[in-house]
C-alpha cells in the first residue's frame, strides 16, 4: 500500500539534512482543456515555456523549497482537462491543501467551465479544508480578451476565493501564485511557521479573512 | 505485379510436425530446418513466453469475427489460456468493474448536468482545442483533400461522426451518413457490407457495435489488411474508454457525440494511423526488441523483477517503439495488440518527458471491461528510455513511483546504466553484419515468442517514400501468404527494382529483401545462411528468458 499517508493535513517528514521540517504540500492543476495548466507546472517547476501536447491522465511533479525554517514539497498535480478523465479527478484532488482553478481569459467557455469545476471541488472539500484560487491564465493574450480582469474577481469574491491573473508564458505572477498558497493555507498558519514569501502581496486577497 | 509462387517439396513442413512441441525447453536445432517446431524456432523464448500465443493477424481478420455485434469483453486470442487467466486476476478485476460503474455513473450525472447548465462544450470548441493542440484542418472541398493515401473515418452507428483522420468531422458529417446509409441497407437485408473495389480505390468497413469505421484507400493493401488497420484503431477507442463504458454511453443515449469524450485524443490516432504506416510491427503482429547484449538485458529484467510491488502486473522498459524488456506478473500474458497501443500512447506525446504521469487505460484485448493504472515515465530527460509500469490499483501511485525509483538504483548497483546507455546509441544493426552480398533488408518473427527482428533500412529504401514502398511490398507478401481462401508458404516475387521472397511456417515468418540482380536459386540458397545467422545472434535480438514476478 501507499507508504504515505494521502489526506492527511500535511505529512512531517525529518529531513536529517538541515534539521529542518519538510512540509509536503500537495497543490492540483484543475480546469478546461487548453487553458495552460500543464504550462504553468511546467513555468514553475522548470522555469520555461514550450507548447505542450494535452496531458494524457495526470502528471506529477515534485518541487521543493527551502525556507529559513522549513522546507516545503510542493506535491504538483496536473491533471487533464479532457473530459473523459474528469470523473476520475477526484482520485487526484484527494488530500489537496490547495487547487488552482484554471480559465483561459482568452476563451469564455473555459471560465464558465470553471464554475463548474468549483461545484466538484466543492463536493470533495470543506470551505476551510483548501485554498481556491482561480487563476486567469493567458495575460499574453490581453487583445483577445474575453473575460474582464473584474468578471473574475467579482466572482471569486462570491466565491470566497483568491484570485490571480497570470501567463505563463511571459512569466507573469506564476511564482508568485504558487507561493501564496502555502500563505493562505489555514493549517499552515496553525502550524506557526512564518512565511513571507516575496512580492505575495500582488495576489488580490478576496474576503478570506 | 507477377508474383512467383513456389511450393517446393522441400519447403514443405511434414504436417506431423506442425503440432507445436509440448514444452518449450525442447532441443534447439543447431542448424534451423523447415521442420522447426514452434517453440524451438531461433528467437523462441526458452522459459516459456511474455505474450498472449497469438495467431494475432488470421483471428483479427477472420470472417466469423466480423459481423459479431455482440462481443464478449474477454474475447482473448488463447481462449483456454485467457480463461484461467482471468480466473485467477479474477479478484482484481472485481474491484477494477466496480470502480468502473463508478466511472460511467459519473458520466450520466456528468451529461444530464452539463445539459442543465447549457455550458455543453459545443463542437467549435472541440474544433479550437485540437486547433491549439496543434492539428490543422483541411478543407475538405479542396482536391488536396481527395488526394490522401488513406482515409479513415470512424461513425456512431447513429451516422455521428466520431473521427475523421484528415479534415473536420462535422464537414463530412453528410459523408458519414451516406456510409451509414450503405451499411443500414444491406443490414436491413440481413447482410453485411465488407467492402467497395472502384476506380483504384478500396474502401473497407468495419463494424463493430456501437462503431462503424470506414478506410477509403489508394494504398496497395489488401481488404484484409486495411480492415486490421481499422479494427488497430477500434482498439485504441477502447483502450481510451473500454468496451463497457462504450456500450454504456450509447445504450443510454443513441446519438451521443463521442467527440467530447474523445477530445484531446485525436492526435494519439493520428499517430497510430502514421505509425502503421511505416512500422511492421502492426504488420507482424508482434514486437521487435531493442538489440543488445544478453547479460545487460538480463540485468536490467532482474532489476525490474526486484523492483516489482503487489499491485504492478507488467513492468514495461521500452526505447523509441523498441521494447528493452518486459517482467509480467505470473500467469499474465500481455497481447501484443496491447503492447502496441501502448508504444504508440507513450510516442504519441511529449507530454511523458516531463515528470510522472499516472492515466487510466484499457488494455483491451486483456479485458476491454476495465481500466489498469499505467505509470509512464522517462528514466533521464535526454535519454528515450521509457519506463511503463502497469498497475490494477489507482490509488497507488506512490508505491509504483517508489518501484521506479528502486529499478533506477538496483541498475545503478548493478553497474548496467551505463552499458545500457550505450546499447542505445546502436538501437539498429546494419544487414551487412549478416553477410550476404546480395541481401538488402529482411523481417523475421519467431511466433512463439511474438517478437521480431529486423535491421535497419539502408540504401536504396532512403526518403520516407521508398521506406514505406518496401513496407508496402511486405505487405502485400504478407497478404498473399495469409490469404484466407488461397494461404501460401513460399512465395518469391520478381519486381522491377527488388526481388523479394517470403516464407511462413507453423513456428517462423520470414521476408526478405534481395537486390534485382540475384536469381530465385541464389535467393533460396542463402536463406539458409540468414537462418543460421538469426541463430547464432537470437540471444541478442531477442528476449529468450522472459521473467516473472
Amino acid at each position: 500500500m501507499a507508504q504515505r499517508k494521502m489526506g492527511k493535513e500535511m505529512t512531517v517528514t525529518s529531513d536529517g539534512y538541515h534539521s529542518k521540517p519538510t512540509y509536503v504540500y500537495k497543490v492540483v492543476l484543475l480546469g478546461s482543456m487548453a487553458v495552460g495548466k500543464s504550462s504553468l507546472a511546467f513555468r514553475y517547476a522548470k522555469n520555461s515555456f514550450r507548447e505542450t501536447m494535452p496531458t494524457v491522465g495526470c502528471s506529477f511533479f515534485k518541487q521543493m523549497i527551502h525556507l529559513e525554517t522549513a522546507n516545503i514539497m510542493f506535491e504538483i498535480w496536473d491533471t487533464a482537462g479532457q473530459e473523459k478523465y474528469h470523473s476520475i479527478c477526484h482520485l487526484y484532488y484527494r488530500g489537496a491543501r490547495a487547487a488552482l482553478l484554471v480559465y483561459d481569459i482568452s476563451r469564455k467557455e473555459t471560465f464558465n467551465r470553471a464554475k463548474l469545476w468549483l461545484r466538484e471541488l466543492e463536493k470533495d472539500f470543506l470551505h476551510d479544508e483548501i485554498v481556491i484560487i482561480l487563476v486567469g491564465n493567458k495575460t499574453d493574450l490581453a487583445t483577445e480578451r474575453e473575460v474582464t480582469s473584474e468578471e473574475g474577481k467579482e466572482f471569486a469574491r462570491s466565491k470566497g476565493l483568491l484570485h490571480a491573473e497570470t501567463s505563463a508564458k511571459s512569466n507573469h505572477q506564476v511564482t508568485d501564485v504558487f507561493m501564496t498558497m502555502p500563505v493562505q493555507s489555514q493549517s499552515w498558519k496553525k502550524s506557526r511557521v512564518d512565511l513571507r514569501a516575496p512580492n505575495s502581496n500582488q495576489i488580490k486577497k478576496c474576503c478570506k479573512s | 505485379m507477377a508474383a512467383d509462387v513456389h511450393k517446393k517439396k522441400g519447403w514443405e513442413v511434414p504436417n506431423g510436425s506442425l503440432v507445436p512441441a509440448d514444452g518449450q525447453h525442447t532441443e534447439r536445432s543447431e542448424s534451423p530446418t523447415p521442420g522447426l517446431a514452434q517453440g524451438t524456432e531461433p528467437g523462441a523464448g526458452q522459459e516459456g513466453t511474455m505474450f498472449v500465443h497469438a495467431r494475432s493477424y488470421e483471428d483479427l481478420t477472420s470472417p466469423e469475427d466480423a459481423g459479431v455485434t455482440s462481443r464478449i469483453p474477454e474475447e482473448g486470442q488463447g481462449d483456454e489460456v485467457d480463461q484461467t487467466n482471468m480466473e485467477q486476476i479474477s479478484k482484481d478485476f472485481s474491484e477494477l468493474s466496480t470502480q468502473l460503474t463508478g466511472m460511467a455513473l459519473d458520466l450520466e450525472e456528468e451529461m444530464r448536468q452539463s445539459k442543465e447548465d447549457k455550458l455543453d462544450l459545443s463542437p467549435q470548441t472541440c474544433r479550437r482545442d485540437s486547433v491549439l493542440s496543434g492539428k490543422e484542418e483541411e478543407d475538405v472541398t479542396m482536391d488536396a483533400w481527395r488526394m490522401h493515401q488513406k482515409h479513415v473515418f470512424v461513425l456512431s452507428e447513429a451516422g455521428k461522426p466520431v473521427y475523421s483522420r484528415y479534415g473536420s468531422e462535422e464537414a463530412l458529417s453528410s459523408t458519414m451518413g451516406v456510409m451509414m446509409a450503405l451499411v443500414s441497407f444491406l443490414e436491413a437485408e440481413k447482410n453485411a457490407i465488407r467492402s467497395i473495389h472502384a476506380d483504384g480505390y478500396k474502401v473497407v468497413f468495419v463494424r463493430r457495435s456501437p462503431l462503424v469505421l470506414v478506410a477509403v484507400a489508394r494504398t496497395q493493401q489488401s481488404e484484409q489488411e486495411i480492415a486490421h488497420e481499422l479494427l488497430y484503431i477500434y482498439y485504441q477507442i477502447l483502450s481510451l474508454l473500454t468496451w463497457t463504458q462504450l456500450n454504456h454511453i450509447f445504450q443510454q443515449k443513441q446519438n451521443y457525440d463521442l467527440r467530447r469524450l474523445l477530445a484531446g485524443s485525436e492526435r494519439i490516432t493520428d499517430n497510430l494511423l502514421d505509425l502503421m504506416a511505416r512500422d511492421p510491427s502492426f504488420l507482424m503482429g508482434a514486437v521487435r526488441c531493442l538489440p543488445m547484449a544478453a547479460g545487460v538485458r538480463d540485468a536490467v529484467s532482474a532489476s525490474l523483477q526486484q523492483a516489482r510491488a503487489k499491485s504492478l502486473v507488467f513492468s514495461i522498459l521500452l526505447s523509441r517503439n523498441q521494447l528493452v524488456s518486459l517482467v509480467r506478473k505470473k500467469d499474465q500474458f500481455l497481447h501484443p495488440i496491447d503492447l502496441h497501443l501502448l508504444f504508440n500512447l507513450i510516442s504519441s506525446s511529449s507530454s511523458f518527458r516531463e515528470g510522472e504521469a499516472w492515466t487510466p487505460i484499457c488494455l483491451p484485448k486483456f479485458n476491454s471491461s476495465g481500466f489498469f493504472h499505467a505509470h509512464i515515465s522517462y528514466l533521464e530527460q535526454e535519454t528515450d528510455l521509457c519506463l511503463l509500469l502497469v498497475s490494477t490499483d489507482r490509488e497507488d501511485f506512490f508505491t509504483v513511483s517508489d518501484c521506479k525509483r528502486r529499478f533506477q538504483e538496483r541498475l545503478r548497483k548493478r553497474g548496467v546504466y551505463h552499458v545500457l546507455q550505450e546499447a542505445l546509441r546502436t538501437p539498429f544493426y546494419s544487414i551487412s553484419q549478416v553477410g550476404i552480398p546480395d541481401l538488402r533488408h529482411f523481417i523475421y518473427k519467431s511466433k512463439s515468442s511474438g517478437l521480431f527482428t529486423s535491421p535497419e533500412i539502408e540504401a536504396p529504401y532512403v526518403s520516407e517514400e521508398e521506406k514505406e514502398r518496401l513496407l508496402g511490398l511486405y505487405q502485400y507478401l504478407h497478404s498473399r501468404a495469409h490469404n484466407s481462401s488461397h494461404p501460401l508458404k513460399n512465395i518469391y516475387f520478381t519486381g522491377p527494382n527488388e526481388n523479394l521472397l517470403a516464407w511462413v511456417t507453423s513456428a517462423f515468418e520470414l521476408y526478405v529483401c534481395y537486390s534485382p540482380l540475384g536469381t530465385k536459386a541464389g535467393a533460396i540458397s542463402t536463406v539458409n545462411k540468414l537462418m543460421k545467422w538469426i541463430r547464432k545472434e537470437e540471444d541478442r535480438l531477442f528476449i529468450l528468458t522472459p521473467q516473472t514476478y
